[in-house]
């Protein structure tokens, strides 16, 4: 008997130190902090660099010491994996601490690749601009998926839809536009939003009415798009000789791009851009403050519920992946109209997918996967920023596709360790049948 | 509302409905006059859920009339009904568990302020409700983090909150621990005597009783009686539903015990947390007789069957069955030896729901030589052996063939014990064999469980409705905190000796 007892306390001990989230998280902030401490920061260069507010000449900004910023931050990790292990009564500040190491992994990617550039300062507050105006696809595409899976229904055909928008708004305006005129560039992203409806009402119709496991619609989506796409390319697109063309072009919000030193960089921007805000905070308005928003989240948590309280269940599902759809062909008009004027062979590259990380990241809340998108946009920002660098290590040059993957690693380090677990709504994925 | 003063508020008239391979309803006939309770009594699967889901509008009915307020009516979905002022309280809840109880109750029938919800308002209407009503929510509670109880009462407003002056109660008492349900009764005799009416249904003959004005009994579609709460009592009532005399003494003579087949000595086991739930439990079941374990529910009864059975692994102690020690044997290997196990979660551990009920009746022989040759199936057979154990356990089913998740609960459960009653049988470990079962399949499950105990089976019985225990059991154990707190013999036990056992762990007068 004594020694079952003993085997049972071993038992609860190994849990109480065992692999969970909290642990090692602590353990990889705790070793990642002892190396910057004492490896990092006594090896790189010591000589101070900038971070500018302003493009040059005679930018303003702020002068710093990379070795102590490193110190500094590997301070911030130590403490972090020390709280991780603390007793309990102090664990409540694990929480936020974690979340606040795993946020300043950016500043230092920043300031370690300053420090190892020939480079002595950059322009931090561009780098933020232009990491909104990248998160865009993203932002637009992750309030598709919201609409489809608050409603129930998994979307993973966002990438396709958008790649139609894409598509088939630019062939229209290659074609009767000849990628010139601002009255049929309007015209024509009004066709890209009208073809991610149409392409969604596919996705409707197959897993709605059909019943067709979602995820295998989502896939014939993007592929039907993929193929559908690079037809109209080479067919059409190409014959008409155009390569580029007009996009939409950019205008500063009044008084707040007024602003001295950040004003210009930050509150100027192109149209669909600023309606990437409008769909954030309409979706949000409408998803939590409207009747109709009521309806379609208790669509995708317990449709027979609601079915029972007179909702009708189906046209909910149908309209709400349709608007996802008139979303997503928004942000495919954003890829051939305003980011670049023309269209390449899945010119998306993966957008769609991103947008769905983006949602989880978010916990399927419109706020939440803004913020996960932005986190992406400021990943991709950063990579670019980073080649342009010539961040060396001894001399040798750190490849660029490391560079451009790096923010990616991060995110992912930040989704897994501080984001936590994320509960999607109870019945996205469910086919909805009515009692008869 | 308008509404016509104690005049007939629904009739129901030479209703009509067929499913695939059943006719769940067959010329029913049912009126309700305002302010009353009506009873709908019958057994699982008698068509109650079928004739009240036509009246809420989920149903569309094959023939026959609906009539509210002596106006027909043909109800394309709850919506219309809803319309009507008919409301529902669904057996299964029908909430969404991540919304407040304020979105919950309002959702279908949104209060606007301008495009937007007005969800102060809500909260203000709901508050007068529960106050007039007497029941007590919280609008801005979440749903999912509310008891049962508070969960029905949410979905009372809900159709109250809807001016609903009809409502159908489907199996609400089913759901809820005897304070609730005495708390419950208030609560409706308050709503009728504000002018609702309410159709009630229920299998609890008791209940029945207790608040009915009129009952209805349906037996296998069909109306078969409707009488006045006076009139009836409960042997007549149960007789109705069944169809036949209803025993409900468990009729049986003394027991001949023999040889002890179950030993268990200091049994240990956890949870799925990992929290001792078993803390060195004993027992000796003696073949020929049915030892019951009574106790309040969470008190090791799931973990101790399932470390019996060989489904969780033992921590500590022993488990001896028919001389041999088995405390670590595979659930089959046990089970070979003829132990038979009737599992609490009919769902998880009984049936697969996707199979075929022929399926689920070989489930723990299908690898025999007589079902399998050289590992192919033995369809043939199994349909035969299938066809005999539906016929010898009285299964209601339109064929073999069917899934088993097409089956009523009481139905199912018959498969279960068909299946681990059949072979030879040396012990039976039974958890909760009745639970959510109507009148007649109890009366059939208990009459096989003693028909095995005069076979010479050693049974261990472990069920949290002392009735059960009572009548069926020669010794009775209580299971409290993971060990026997006392062991009495059946013919002796009152039920306040078992009650004190089972809320302090002993007999004494420690409270």
């Amino acid at each position: 008997m004594t020694t079952v007892e003993h085997a049972a306390g071993a038992t609860r001990a190994s849990e109480r130190i065992g692999l969970d989230r909290r642990s090692v998280t602590g353990l990889v902030f705790g070793l990642l902090g002892i190396a910057l401490i004492a490896g990092v920061a006594p090896a790189i260069n010591g000589t101070s660099r900038r971070f500018n507010f302003e493009p040059p000449p005679d930018p303003a900004g702020i002068g710093f010491h990379p070795p102590t910023w490193v110190i500094a931050i590997g301070v911030l990790f130590l403490l972090t994996a020390v709280l991780g292990f603390a007793p309990p009564d102090a664990r409540r500040w694990a929480g936020p601490a974690r979340l606040l190491s795993a946020v300043a992994l950016i500043p230092l990617v920043l300031v370690l690749s300053l420090a190892l550039s020939d480079n002595p300062s950059t322009n931090i507050i561009n780098l933020f601009h232009v990491s909104l105006v990248l998160a865009t696809p993203y932002a637009l595409g992750s309030m598709t998926g919201l609409w489809c899976e608050r409603s129930g229904i998994i979307n993973i055909g966002i990438e396709g839809t958008m790649l139609a928008g894409a598509g088939i708004g630019y062939m229209t305006y290659a074609t009767i536009g000849d990628a010139q005129s601002t009255g049929w560039l309007w015209f024509s992203i009004l066709i890209s939003v009208l073809a991610g409806g149409l392409v969604a009402s596919l996705l409707a119709v197959l897993s709605i009415r059909f019943g067709v496991n979602q995820i295998v619609a989502g896939v014939v989506i993007n592929l039907f798009a993929l193929g559908l796409t690079g037809f109209l390319r080479s067919e059409v697109i190409v014959k008409t000789g155009i390569t580029t063309g007009v996009g939409t072009s950019e205008f500063g919000l009044p008084l707040l791009s007024e602003i001295p030193v950040i004003g210009d960089q930050l509150f100027r921007g192109k149209p669909i851009y600023w309606m990437m805000y409008l769909v954030v905070i309409g979706t949000w308005v409408v998803m939590y403050r409207t009747p109709w928003g009521l309806r379609v989240r208790s669509c995708g948590e317990n449709p027979h519920a609601a079915e029972t309280l007179g909702v009708n269940v189906v046209r909910i599902r149908y309209q709400s992946v349709i608007l996802g759809g008139l979303i997503a062909g928004l942000a495919g008009a954003w890829f051939s109209m305003e980011s670049q004027t023309r269209f390449e062979d899945n010119m998306t590259n993966a957008a769609g997918f991103i947008a769905l990380a983006a949602l989880i990241f978010g916990k399927w809340t419109p706020w939440g996967a803004f913020g996960g998108a932005l986190l992406f946009g400021f990943s991709r920002a950063l990579g670019s920023r980073l080649q342009a660098l010539n961040v060396e290590v001894s001399g040798f040059e750190i490849p660029s596709e490391f560079l451009q993957a790096l923010p990616f690693i991060v995110t992912l380090v930040v989704v897994a360790g501080a984001v936590g677990r994320s509960i999607p709504p109870a019945a996205a994925g469910q086919p909805f049948h009515r009692s008869r | 509302m308008a509404q016509a003063s104690g005049g007939t508020v629904l009739e129901v008239e030479g209703i009509t409905k067929a499913f695939p391979g059943v006719v769940a309803n067959d010329d029913v006939s049912l009126t309700l006059n305002q302010g009353e309770i009506h009873c709908l009594l019958g057994e699982n699967g008698a068509g109650k859920s079928t004739l009240v889901n036509m009246v809420f509008g989920l149903y569309r009915p094959d023939q026959g009339t609906i009539k509210v307020r002596g106006e027909e009516v043909h109800f394309e979905d709850s919506g219309d009904a809803i319309a009507r002022g008919i409301g529902m309280v669904h057996q299964h809840f029908q909430l969404i568990p991540v919304f407040t109880v304020a979105e919950n109750i309002i959702l279908g029938n949104e209060v606007t302020k301008g495009a937007f919800l007005d969800l102060d308002t809500a909260r203000r209407q709901i508050d007068a409700l529960a106050e007039r009503y007497g029941l007590a929510v919280d609008p801005d509670a979440t749903v999912g983090e509310l008891s049962v109880g508070e969960q029905q009462r949410v979905e009372l407003v809900k159709a109250l909150f809807r001016d609903a002056d009809i409502l159908i109660l489907d199996e609400p008492t089913a759901v809820l621990t005897p304070g609730e349900v005495d708390d419950f009764f208030e609560v409706v005799e308050s709503l009728t005597g504000q002018g609702k009416s309410i159709i009630f249904i229920t299998h609890k003959l008791r209940e029945v009783l207790a608040v009915a004005d009129r009952i209805t009994v349906l037996r296998s579609g069909r109306v078969v009686g409707t009488t006045t709460a006076e009139g009836a009592t409960q042997q007549s009532l149960a007789n109705l539903m069944v169809g036949r005399d209803v025993v409900f003494r468990v009729e049986k003579a003394e027991a001949d015990p023999g040889a002890p087949v179950i030993r268990v000595q200091g049994l240990r086991s956890q949870d799925d947390r990992g929290v001792e739930m078993v803390t060195g439990f004993d027992v000796e079941v003696r073949a020929g007789e049915i030892f019951g374990i009574a106790g309040v529910e969470g008190n090791g009864q799931r973990e101790l069957v399932e470390t019996i059975c060989g489904m969780r692994p033992a921590t500590g102690g022993r488990v001896e069955m028919l001389g041999q020690e088995t405390t670590h044997w595979t659930p089959r290997k046990i089970h070979e030896l003829g132990v038979a196990h009737v599992p609490e979660n009919r769902s998880k551990h009984g049936v697969v729901a996707q199979y075929s009920i022929a399926d689920n009746l070989v489930l723990n022989r299908y690898h025999h030589r007589r079902f399998s040759n050289l590992g192919v199936r033995n369809t043939a057979a199994i349909n035969v052996e299938a066809e005999e154990l539906v016929e010898q356990f009285d299964v209601r089913t339109p064929g073999v063939d069917a899934t088993i998740d097409t089956l009523s609960g009481g139905n199912q459960q018959k498969v279960i014990v068909a299946r681990e009653l059949t072979g030879d049988l040396k012990a039976l470990i039974v958890a909760q064999p009745t639970r959510g079962l109507d009148v007649g399949s109890i009366e059939f499950i208990h009459r096989k469980i003693i028909e095995l105990r005069d076979q010479g089976v050693a049974v261990l019985l472990v069920s949290a409705e002392l009735d059960e225990i009572l009548s069926l059991s020669d010794r009775i154990g209580v299971l409290y905190r993971g060990r026997l707190a006392g062991t009495v013999d059946s013919a002796h036990a009152t039920r306040e000796e078992l009650g004190l056992l089972m809320a302090t762990g002993s007999s004494g007068g420690q409270s």
